[in-house]
């Protein structure tokens, strides 16, 4: 299958397919009839990171820390506040609705809730097949076999063409979902929470087969989740999210086997681990290395974050400067980057705070 | 069904609860659903049961049936069809009059409901709630009532609790509410606390904070707590026996070592190899269950896990395909039982041979 007008020649190999600088996106407030501006819910404040190209880069963070919010500006469901995303160099920062449909072809999206993101009077060939139609493209054989192709790779029986969702189990209909994505042979597939709905059982399924296809199909995948062990099969490289910033930002092996910042710590010891042998109590202040660590209380609102550090409120090992500044995110590692004043290593970066 | 002493039927066992036999039927224009189709378990104050299983085995509609909520509000054809007994402290429940039942509702059996949003009254304040559940059952005063709806806020960990108490249930944050909720479930020292998925609506961090909140006032109120999740990890954490429900039936239970360490059912094995695992080392690929759930309306003959089993061909003969195999003790151990057509021996070599070396 060719799709007309997709560039060809790729740029080198090293250069990031996504690249996102300094991107906010604010939803503000308004009150009273003549809609003043009372404040804004600071969804995602300032993220700056790459996606290189055949990397799954995993967004792990709890409610209301923005990552389903950083999912749909990149995909361009939502216009971005400030800052800048580029895809393959060009700049899709503002682009708009028209101008975004050719891009459209190359980043897909994967929705969390495999019920309510299928149009239920629809049947899954007019869903399946709907970005063909949306983007004037005839495939190799028409609409009908490339459908039936899609729904053999995504693991569903082809004939089952003609039927409805809601003929289709949880596990399933996600599987409908991953082939509506794939049909434009995207470059970039974003997936918001892909298993988050599914029974355990059918969460590995599905797991596999977002694997299985990348491996197949070459693709790059952005997965949002808050589910830390999902996270950590799946990625390449982690960004941790709290508050519309990203604390944290490493691949794999380091993130878990030696998180830099406090709240990544933090994060990773509340997983409840399956296993009754390892059961331990949980301790307020983390005593040497094992120790659980429990938060105090929630994560604060979007709409007026904490000064300087956004973790200091629920932090232990917040000092005064923690309070008055924010700490930039910086490598502290080769490919380890952290966004905090005390980490984890023992090495303190509030001086070299204190100077930018 | 087991192979423990039973006590004859209609006779008081000497555990604290005990369920025999429970079968609740649901009659739909699409056939009948069986839910649960013959559970038997039984627990023992102070400790703690986890059921574990996938979404449609059973395991909310066992909680309600315990605590006696499927005949309220239900008559004529649609009314579920439920049998089997009941013994809560010497008491059995089902065949009990109604209002019997009422009375003990909240006050010696409570529980604990997943989403707290929809679990409380929008309309009334957090604190009018938890004072109404407890004038319910105690005769005092609005005032001794208020006094120890704020004593049990400050327990579960809300600060300020004489402010919050006259905040509505939208002024606070899902953590909270989970905290409310269990302040309500325990305002009258309930013996029995059931909690069906009392953390999966809540962040990971949040979660810890509840859990732990709950194994304190176990340890503290000594009361006998069944938690039901479909999260491993969250049994592990609080459970000292399990039981893995599938299609309605229990498939296994025995305490919770032996369940993680030695499974011994195809269905526990399932589950465990489709969860990736924090604690462990990088696998490559996940092991899934092939296949979905079974259709409570039409569950497959024999084994109801035989059409998704990858060794359902070990037994001889095709028995698991055509007779249901009973729940049996695992020889050589303590309480753990599981209900499989292959033999001991088997299933242990399985395990250590095939399953083990890949999780």
């Amino acid at each position: 299958m060719t799709i007309p007008g997709q560039p060809s020649a790729s740029p080198e190999p090293a250069a990031p397919l996504l690249k996102v600088d300094g991107l906010v996106k604010h939803f503000p407030i308004t009150k009273g009839l003549l809609r003043r501006r009372t404040g804004a819910v600071q969804a995602v404040d300032g993220l700056t990171f790459d996606v290189r190209p055949g990397e799954t880069l995993g967004v792990v963070g709890e409610s209301g820390c923005g990552k389903s919010t950083m999912g749909r500006l990149i995909t361009r469901l939502l216009e971005p506040t400030a800052g800048r995303i580029e895809f393959e160099g060009r700049d899709i920062t503002h682009l708009g609705v028209a101008a975004m449909r050719p891009m459209r072809r190359d980043v897909q999206m994967i929705f969390q809730d495999p019920y309510s993101s299928l149009n239920p009077r629809h049947t899954v060939g007019t869903i399946v097949g709907a970005p063909f139609r949306l983007q004037g493209i005839t495939p190799e054989g028409g609409v009908k076999k490339e459908v039936q192709r899609l729904l053999g790779l995504v693991g569903l029986n082809p004939e089952h063409y003609n039927r409805y969702p809601h003929e289709f189990s949880g596990g399933q209909r996600q599987r409908i979902g991953i082939a509506r994505a794939l049909a434009l042979k995207p470059k970039l597939v974003v997936a918001d929470e892909p298993v988050s709905a599914l029974d355990v059982s059918i969460q590995a399924q599905v797991v596999n087969l977002l694997d299985d296809l990348q491996e197949e199909l070459g693709l790059t995948y952005v997965i949002i989740a808050h589910d830390l062990s999902v996270i950590r099969h799946v990625s390449d490289r982690i960004a941790v999210m709290y508050l519309g910033k990203i604390v944290e930002l490493a691949d794999r092996t380091p993130l878990y086997t030696a998180p830099l910042h406090p709240y990544t710590r933090a994060l990773l010891s509340a997983v409840p681990v399956p296993d009754p042998a390892r059961r331990t109590r949980r301790t307020r202040e983390p005593a040497g290395g094992g120790g659980r660590i429990l938060l105090r209380g929630d994560v604060p609102s979007p709409i007026s974050p904490p000064s300087g550090c956004r973790f200091h409120t629920r932090c232990w090992k917040a000092t005064e400067i923690c309070a008055r500044e924010e700490p930039p995110l910086l490598t502290l590692r080769p490919g380890h980057a952290a966004a905090c004043h005390h980490p984890e290593d023992g090495g303190d970066s509030g001086a070299r705070g204190a100077v930018t | 069904m087991t192979t423990a002493p039973v006590p004859a039927p209609g006779h008081p066992p000497d555990a604290f609860l005990e369920v025999r036999d429970l079968r609740i039927h649901f009659p739909t224009d699409d056939g009948l659903v069986r839910s649960v189709d013959g559970l038997s378990f039984r627990l023992e104050k102070g400790r703690t049961l986890g059921i574990v299983g996938e979404s449609g085995s059973g395991k909310s509609v066992t909680s309600l049936g315990i605590m006696g909520l499927h005949t309220v509000g239900q008559y004529g054809r649609r009314r579920a069809r439920i049998s089997g007994e009941i013994w809560l402290d010497g008491k059995e429940l089902m065949s009990a009059d109604p209002d019997e039942v009422r009375r003990l509702r909240g006050r010696e059996m409570a529980m604990i409901f997943q989403d707290p949003l929809s679990a409380m009254h929008p309309y009334f304040t957090v604190g009018a709630q938890i004072v109404e559940a407890y004038r319910v059952h105690h005769d005092v005063d609005k005032k001794t009532a208020r006094k120890r709806a704020v004593e049990l806020l400050d327990r579960v960990g809300i600060p300020q609790p004489d402010q919050r108490a006259d905040d509505y249930p939208h002024q606070f944050s899902g953590g909270m509410r989970q905290r409310a909720m269990i302040a309500m479930a325990l305002v009258n020292n309930p013996e029995l606390l059931i909690a069906d998925e009392p953390t999966t609506a809540l962040d990971v961090t949040v979660q810890a904070q509840i859990l732990d909140l709950i194994r304190d006032l176990q340890q503290e109120f000594g009361s006998a707590v069944i938690i039901i999740t479909h999260d491993l990890g969250v049994v592990a954490e609080l459970a000292d026996d399990i039981l893995v429900m599938y299609g309605g039936r229990c498939v296994e239970r025995g305490p919770a070592e032996q369940v993680f360490h030695r499974p011994q059912h195809p269905y526990t094995w399932g589950l465990l190899g489709s969860m990736p695992r924090i604690d462990r080392e990088q696998t490559e690929r996940l092991i899934p269950v092939k296949g979905s759930p079974p259709s409570l309306i039409d569950m497959p003959p024999g084994c109801a896990f035989s059409p998704r089993c990858p060794y359902a061909d070990v037994p001889a003969g095709g028995i698991t395909r055509t007779e249901r195999p009973e729940l049996a003790l695992v020889p050589g151990t303590d309480g753990h039982h599981s209900a499989c057509h292959m033999t001991h021996e088997e299933r242990a070599r399985i395990w250590t041979e095939e399953i083990a070396p890949k999780l």
